[in-house]
């Protein structure tokens, strides 16, 4: 590839129109149905399964879940109840003390799987700090997402091992290095796509922003994935925003889509959807999976000072997994010895977690001074040789203890 | 005979364009990127002509976000790219500290060693040249402590092409800033020469009775004021740090048992910058050699000042001398 400008190319599926304007109508369409609704609606959102598990049509987004089988729909039920066990499994540890921290992704399992399983192997994730059930599609052992928990790393993995990046604290950051990866995609002539994880919170920052202007500039095949899940921390989507995040796009020039984030079909063929035109040079798309965090922030929030029940009620009655069980028992797609299997393949991960966090050493402590920079640093060698030599002084002291 | 063939008379600026010209032809996995780098060439006319012989998709004109810049570098070198960023003044690279920071220096550390991130980031810094405010700053102190990148500036041209070389092929991010109020000033470059190592300070005038530390812009001043001292009957070690991140320590304590006496000059102020640095070490390293207590000289702890007023700011001959009899008072 020699040529990156602003100029779009002619997009695939949209002859004729500039890049982006596939999306502006589709966001267009979706405002006046809400607006049709009631002015107090939400804006409408791509929807496939009901919270009582009925299979709705969709025109437009049906086609990229055509192909799902019965055996796809399991495996999807599968993933997220095995997620939400190791989520769950991680909560306890933390409450046993075996990690400092723990960050559930408790309710947001459909986003995380429907989007998870849309991607390709050569595709790229970059995920903030809750990003379970992604990780778990990208088959990243869910043990070494607890390595930065308990406190022994921080981070630690290796990203290219199962193109999944590491764990990003500082919000918002990650959205830059997506799109830088996904220019250079571009440069490499490759039809791999990059997806973006981000929350209602990170919206705001300034980061976020400019990776949806450079994304857009330079055309890359990028998918922001924001799961608004109501609320940062203690702040509601409305300290983020006074317009639905999704249209934050079309300022930019690129399509922007809400879906409901608890429906893992419609959050798989939305995300094929957006990983479709960035491969086929159509450029950037913002998905707003709306969902909600039934659990704290961390565990060590405490949601009871800025939040009431009933909504989390209200959101139970939506959960992502009772609505998949509800439509694979309908459709007689799965029976009882499906679900009874996944109990103990559940139990049996919850223990293999529990086993492996206890086991996990504490690290070296001359860890301090490794991988500081990878080719070495005087100062770096300096303090460690001084470090060692403190240390050996109660050697010394208390005879080789 | 080889010397006249490969050796040409260019400004710093010209140095340090050449080498970026020859790191984009090497390898084609570096991308020079920024504002007004294209077209342009920059402001200072750095990366003049590079887009024109390399394309738009290797030397890149960026939106004007400086976070944007340095994250979608760091993102480029995750896919295996080398991009050297441009920013385009010293006070314009706060918007991209929380990058630098908090992404770009611990990369290498959080993943134990998987990634790793060699971007270079071109700073332009310093004073002198009568520019409006944040222009003229020297920010580097505030990026030597951070752990995980290396800061580098360099004094004259061919330490200009050189030391660009290096940082290019460094795996370790480098922060590179460049001395812009010496750009038009011309050396000898030898393209074909085989350079020292790039984190090490060179003796750039033997002396025996104090030794002068500094780096980047203040250099040339430092041997003006040999010059000047000379006049008078003293001996002045001159050492170009040429890195401050990591700091040849090494080097400074050779001089300084020589000499018994240092005095540290930089354009940045003297509160916590890296004369602080240096004297705390260089005190615990050769106390018992050393005449007199290690004096500073620098800005003072006020924003930089308007135009008109930096002579009285800067470190010039005179403050440095003052300094340089203050220590020989001891």
């Amino acid at each position: 590839m020699t040529v990156e400008s602003t100029a779009a190319r002619t997009p695939r599926r949209s002859a004729g129109s500039k890049a982006g304007t596939t999306g502006t109508k589709r966001t267009t369409r979706t405002t006046k149905k809400a607006a049709g609704a009631g002015k107090s609606a939400e804006p409408a959102l791509v929807q496939l399964l009901t919270p009582e598990g009925k299979r709705v049509k969709n025109a437009e987004f049906d086609q990229y879940v055509a192909g799902v089988t019965a055996d796809d729909l399991r495996g999807l039920y599968r993933d997220m109840v095995l997620t939400r066990r190791f989520d769950a499994e991680a909560t306890s540890l933390q409450r046993q003390g075996e990690l400092g921290l723990w960050a559930s992704l408790l309710g947001q399992e459909a986003a995380q799987i429907g989007s998870g399983r849309a991607l390709r192997d050569d595709d790229y994730v970059f995920p903030t700090y809750r990003e379970h059930g992604v990780a778990w599609c990208r088959g990243v052992d869910p043990t070494n997402l607890l390595g930065m928990f308990r406190g022994v790393n921080n981070g630690g993995w290796d990203p290219n091992g199962n193109n999944f990046h590491l764990y990003t604290i500082v919000i918002g950051s990650q959205a830059l290095h997506a799109t830088g990866y996904a220019m250079g995609v571009t440069k490499d002539g490759a039809d791999s796509a990059v997806i973006a994880y981000f929350g209602d919170g990170a919206s705001s920052q300034g980061d976020v922003a400019e990776a949806f202007t450079f994304s857009a500039v330079y055309n890359a095949p990028v998918v922001f994935f924001c799961q608004n899940n109501q609320w940062a921390i203690s702040e509601p989507t409305e300290k983020q925003s006074r317009v639905p995040l999704y249209q934050r796009a079309q300022g930019f020039g690129f399509p922007g889509v809400r879906v409901d984030g608890n429906d893992v079909l419609a959050n798989l063929a939305v995300t094929k959807w957006a990983l479709e035109r960035a491969r086929a040079g159509e450029g950037p798309t913002l998905v707003e999976a709306f969902t909600y965090r039934m659990g704290a922030h961390t565990t060590s929030d405490d949601p009871t000072r800025y939040r009431g029940d009933e909504e989390r009620l209200a959101w139970e009655a939506k959960d992502p997994i009772l609505r998949l069980r509800r439509y694979l028992e309908s459709s007689n797609h799965a029976d009882e010895g499906f679900f009874a299997e996944l109990e103990t393949e559940s139990e049996a991960l919850g223990k293999r977690v529990r086993e492996a966090v206890r086991a996990m050493p504490d690290p070296d402590h001359f860890a301090i001074f490794e991988n500081v920079y990878a080719d070495g640093h005087a100062l770096v060698d300096e303090e460690r040789a001084q470090f060692a030599a403190y240390q050996a002084s109660f050697a010394d002291a208390d005879g080789g203890k | 005979m080889a010397e006249t063939v490969t050796s040409k008379n260019m400004a710093l600026a010209k140095a340090i364009n050449e080498s970026l010209r020859h790191a984009l032809d090497a390898d084609p996995k570096v991308l020079v990127m920024g504002e007004d780098v294209g077209k342009l060439g920059g402001v200072f006319r750095v990366t003049d002509g590079l887009q024109k012989d390399f394309g738009d998709s290797r030397v890149i004109d960026t939106p004007l976000a400086e976070s944007g810049i340095v994250g979608t570098a760091i993102g480029l070198a995750l896919r295996g790219y080398r991009p050297v960023v441009e920013i385009q003044f010293d006070g314009f690279v706060f918007p991209a500290y929380d990058q630098i920071v908090t992404q770009l220096a611990k990369m290498h550390a959080r993943s134990l060693g998987k990634v790793k991130l060699p971007v270079v980031v071109r700073i332009p810094y310093g004073g002198g040249i009568g520019a409006v405010e944040h222009h003229s700053e020297s920010p580097e102190s505030l990026f030597a402590h951070v752990a995980g990148l290396k800061i580098v500036s360099p004094s004259n041209a061919s330490d200009a092409y050189w030391m660009m070389q290096q940082a290019i092929q460094s795996d370790d991010p480098v922060i590179f800033f460049e001395p812009k109020r010496r750009y038009w000033d011309k050396a000898e470059v030898d393209t074909e020469a085989i350079p020292g190592p790039l984190h090490t300070a060179r003796v750039v005038r033997e002396g025996t009775d104090l030794t002068l530390v500094a780096y980047g812009p203040m250099v040339k001043l430092c041997q003006e004021v040999a010059d000047a001292a000379a006049e008078e009957g003293r001996s002045l070690e001159v050492l170009d740090l040429r890195s401050v991140s990591p700091l040849d320590f090494d080097s400074i304590q050779a001089s300084v048992e020589k000499t018994r006496r240092l005095v540290v000059v930089h354009e940045a102020p003297v509160f916590f910058g890296s004369g602080a640095e240096i004297a705390a070490r260089i005190t615990e390293r050769c106390f018992y050699h050393l005449e007199a207590p290690v004096l500073r000289v620098g800005g003072y702890h006020a924003p930089y000042p308007p135009a008109r007023l930096e002579e009285s700011y800067l470190p010039d001959l005179d403050r440095v001398l003052d300094a340089v009899d203050r220590s020989l008072a001891y």
